[in-house]
């Protein structure tokens, strides 16, 4: 049977409630009594805190609580907030508490939280609220925080380095000692935000009949959250749904743990109202963790064939004030470098330091980017160095699909052996290449150069672990009204999950994609859930559609052959009814099999019958699934200003079997646009003192449409054997090699000049400084 | 705090109401007329998701008071299209996939709507400067561009068949 919806370029499901402006997002819930929240932060980095006299705030009318730590309930008022991944190479453990207790360590830290009828009350008696802070001095250089005897982030601490590891294998000392070449690099990527166009939100309702505490919020991860709530309100976990409606934009940073999904549900239990907070934007600049934020100094050594030999280096990791996701970033970007790439020896040493800013935890790419563009940057290197063409150096140093599965020598970040599953990285370069034209580019930058026009071309490569576990769960349940009801602890926040797995559901068990009815992000709907981080849901969520999708399938072959009196073999399931293919093809609804299986109060069920038809499965992969690509940027620069324009940008994407190439090419032309406010524009700035400088969208610059070109895009489709599915994930790897790409891209287009670049973002005020320095100015006035 | 009596017209339909002076436009009609279709993504005129028509034209609907409204026709998302229905954008919007959060596309919808009334042949660069005021994280862009273009196709189709819909 040929697929009907898996592989289609199915339009989304989503779309139309969304256009009609029907979506349910956190602050279009609408409760009756409902209370608003306003936070109270630090304005400081680092400081002792002194007391704070709320009296003024109040007796403001329409003000109904003023809650500082020792207001919340046990055991949140003195317990961190949990390190969700923990690792034994982490020395300093630290998490924040829900509200401040004694220290703050960054600016915008939660202090207290105010409570009134209206925001508008709310964000008044804040602003009346008295904090007395004894200010501590800050630390903002990760680099001078690593070294002994400066200030502390934390002030009972005595290192800011939470954590040091190697990740090593091969002989890279006999590797750089016998290379006919060594270069080394010095290089730095910015740390930038999710930025998610919906802030963060949080609406919880004690609802005191049945006892339920609802927590609505926007979250990736309600299940998650959900545990840690009850952990530290001390409830039962059935006495607590959390839900995540439609959630707009997550990107990584809505897979935490806020101290906001703590504090407003404790407000709501309090005063016995539901209570409501909408995170501003300034707060997302300040209290929603970001990242990147890593300095490389690394080395390559390779033969006179450029050939690799060996990587050998250190990074250093800005992770601010806390570690609520451990050392799993730097941890990524570490096992990460290697990449598509044969590389005989290698030896990274990681130093994780704490800073007096907000922490950092997975954004879009989380960690790879950096990694990507070490690698990339050395390998252009080699290449202007030894004079070969930067294409040509990685085609020599790329593993072939001959060699898959290929073991890097490492462990990956899910615990296994870092294996590449399935790929063919030649055939993705070399498809981008053709698709960018790059072996007539230096033809159109020779033509651009004579009209003035600084023309320049980059590429870069990536490999990606994605899918990563531990689980997710789908209910796939056939309703008596013949309506497919399927429940996931999967979460949505944009990426067209409920399309997606509607899409495999309907394949698996013969119904209309408009008969699928979907519910993702409630805790109510499935016991187990994870949620969305890592590239995860088509691999996760999407396998056990299928394994639950094929179960139900059989269950209704079974009943159907025996209500229409056929063999099983004879049953076909097409739209919603099973059919008997023989004689005149008697049919029988799933709506009426929903019926029958139920079977009939007191009597027996046949042998064999499962009581209604619904199957649970939980997916479980045994590794990442790793998915690769190649981008090809084509930039103009403009000397003068030092602006640049992106005009063609090319990505050629293994994600593994493509489920919905609507949604893939969506997945991959945003992640790209991410990718290139990380190259160009987006850097969250903050002073000496760790005071954060660009805290709207006026200082911070995100991507608009006049920024980002519409992307020729190529799926480069390797069956991953390791999934039911083959699929591999897609909502990353636009944004990956972005930086490394366009970077080159931007070196290539001002080769005339010399200049090299080794950061992210590079801004004109970078450009036009570093063509200053290269005398630049000097010859093109003259010419 | 100050009330003032205001009277806006909102999709057709009159709304009176004594509302606080400070209150912003994108408030009142998220909660005082419950259409929350109308998002905020800023709060300080930047990232578009809050516009809507005002008198017809593109308006920030945070960086306005309610009280601005008094007597103007104000056009949100919810009145694009009768209920049930979808307006040609909005159907070039699911087809070209301009949407994924979803969270954007209602500011997104309000300034393309204005663009293809006041230009119905725009370029591509026509439609990507219009949209410089709104901001998209999810898409990149390329959907919402295509969708605009398709859109001002179907309506320059639909204008010279008349009678078609």
């Amino acid at each position: 049977m040929g697929a009907k919806h898996f592989g289609a370029r199915v339009t989304r499901l989503e779309d139309p409630a969304l256009l009609a402006g029907r979506g349910r997002f956190v602050d279009d819930v609408k409760l009756p009594g409902l209370l608003h929240a306003c936070f109270v932060r630090s304005p400081h980095a680092h400081a002792k805190l002194r007391g704070c006299d709320a009296r003024a705030a109040l007796i403001m009318p329409g003000v109904h609580a003023v809650m500082t730590a020792d207001d919340l309930p046990e055991p949140m008022r003195d317990t961190p907030l949990p390190l969700l991944l923990p690792n034994p190479a982490l020395n300093v453990p630290r998490t924040q508490t829900a509200l401040a207790r004694g220290e703050v360590c960054y600016v915008g830290q939660a202090v207290a939280v105010v409570v009134a009828d209206t925001r508008y009350i709310a964000e008044d008696a804040a602003a009346a609220l008295v904090v007395h802070y004894e200010a501590l001095p800050a630390v903002a250089d990760c680099r001078a925080a690593a070294e002994d005897g400066g200030p502390c982030a934390q002030s009972d601490l005595t290192t800011n380095v939470a954590s040091t590891f190697s990740l090593a294998y091969g002989d890279t000392d006999a590797a750089f000692a016998d290379a006919a070449h060594v270069f080394r690099e010095e290089l730095w990527q910015h740390r930038g935000g999710g930025m998610a166009i919906e802030t963060r939100a949080v609406l919880a309702h004690h609802e005191s009949v049945s006892d339920l505490l609802t927590v609505w919020s926007g979250t990736q991860t309600p299940h998650i959250g959900r545990r840690i709530l009850a952990d530290l309100i001390g409830r039962d976990l059935q006495s607590i749904r959390m839900i995540a409606p439609d959630v707009g934009g997550g990107f990584g940073p809505k897979a935490i743990f806020y101290p906001e999904e703590a504090v407003i549900p404790a407000a709501a239990l309090k005063l016995g109202r539901p209570v409501k907070w909408i995170e501003d934007r300034r707060e997302h600049f300040l209290c929603a963790t970001q990242e990147r934020d890593q300095y490389w100094d690394v080395a390559i050594a390779v033969d006179d064939d450029a050939k690799i030999l060996g990587l050998r280096g250190r990074m250093v990791h800005d992770t601010g004030a806390y570690v609520p996701w451990g050392i799993v970033m730097p941890y990524i970007a570490a096992s990460t470098v290697p990449g598509p790439y044969v590389v005989p020896s290698y030896q990274l040493e990681t130093v994780v330091v704490l800073t007096n800013k907000v922490p950092t935890t997975p954004v879009r790419g989380a960690g790879r980017p950096q990694a990507v563009f070490a690698m990339e940057r050395l390998i252009d290197r080699v290449a202007h160095e030894l004079k070969i063409d930067r294409a040509e150096v990685r085609r020599r140093n790329l593993i072939q699909p001959e060699q898959m599965p290929y073991e890097v020598g490492l462990m990956f970040r899910d615990g296994k052996p870092l294996v590449y599953d399935s790929g063919d990285y030649p055939r993705g370069q070399d498809h981008a290449l053709a698709l960018a034209e790059y072996d007539d580019f230096r033809e159109r930058q020779k033509a651009a150069l004579e009209q003035g026009r600084f023309i320049g071309i980059g590429l870069a490569n990536y490999v990606e672990g994605t899918g990563l576990g531990p689980f997710e769960g789908v209910t796939v349940r056939v309703l008596p009204s013949g309506k497919v009801a399927v429940a996931t602890g999967a979460t949505s926040q944009g990426q067209g999950t409920r399309t997606m797995l509607s899409q495999i559901v309907a394949e698996a068990v013969g119904c209309r994609l408009d008969d699928v009815v979907m519910t993702v992000g409630d805790t109510a709907a499935i016991s187990q859930g994870v949620g969305a981080f890592a590239s995860r849901e088509a691999v996760n969520a999407g396998s056990s559609a299928h394994i639950s999708g094929q179960a139900v399938r059989q269950q209704l072959i079974a009943l159907a052959a025996r209500a229409l009196g056929a063999e099983e073999t004879d049953i076909d399931l097409e739209d919603g009814a099973a059919i008997a293919q023989r004689g005149n093809k008697p049919s029988i609804t799933f709506g009426d099999l929903a019926r029958l299986a139920q079977g009939i109060p007191g009597v027996s069920l046949p042998v064999g019958q499962s009581p209604g038809i619904e199957h649970t499965a939980y997916y479980a992969p045994p590794q990442a699934a790793y998915c690769s690509g190649t981008h090809v940027a084509e930039v103009q620069v403009d000397a003068m200003t030092g602006g640049v324009k992106v005009i063609r940008y090319t990505v050629a994407h293994d994600s593994g079997r493509v489920i919905n190439p609507l949604i893939v090419d969506g997945q991959v032309q945003g992640g790209v646009a991410h990718g290139i406010g990380n190259a160009l524009l987006e850097w969250m700035q903050y002073d000496a003192n760790a005071q954060p400088l660009t805290t709207s969208f006026a200082d911070y610059m995100l991507p608009m449409a006049t920024d980002v070109p519409t992307c020729a895009i190529a799926h480069v489709e390797t069956v991953n054997p390791l999934n039911p599915l083959g699929v591999k994930g897609a909502g990353e790897g636009g944004t990956i090699p972005a930086p490394a790409a366009i970077v080159a891209a931007i070196e290539d287009a001002l080769a005339p000049f010399g200049v090299r670049f080794a950061e992210t973002p590079l801004t004109p005020e970078r450009i036009v400084a570093t063509l200053r320095a290269a005398g630049a100015y000097d010859r093109l006035f003259a010419g | 705090m100050g009330k003032q009596a205001t009277r806006v017209i909102v999709n057709g339909k009159s709304h009176a109401r004594v509302i606080d002076a400070r209150l912003t436009l994108a408030d009142f009609l998220r909660h005082e007329l419950n259409l929350t279709g109308t998002h905020l993504g800023c709060e300080h005129g930047v990232c578009g998701a809050c516009t809507v028509l005002v008198d017809g034209r593109t308006a920030r609907s945070c960086l306005m008071f309610a009280v601005q409204a008094n007597g103007c026709a104000v056009t949100t998302v919810e009145g694009l299209a009768p209920e049930g229905q979808l307006s040609v954008l909005q159907q070039a919007f699911i087809d070209n996939h301009g949407l994924q959060c979803g969270f954007c596309t209602p500011g997104m919808l309000m300034t393309l709507t204005e663009l293809l009334r006041d230009t119905p042949a725009p370029s591509e660069q026509d439609v990507r400067e219009a949209l410089t005021g709104n901001l998209c994280r999810c898409t990149g862009y390329a959907g919402i561009v295509a969708a605009a273009l398709d859109a001002a196709q179907r309506l320059r189709e639909a204008v010279a068949k008349p009678g078609s819909p």
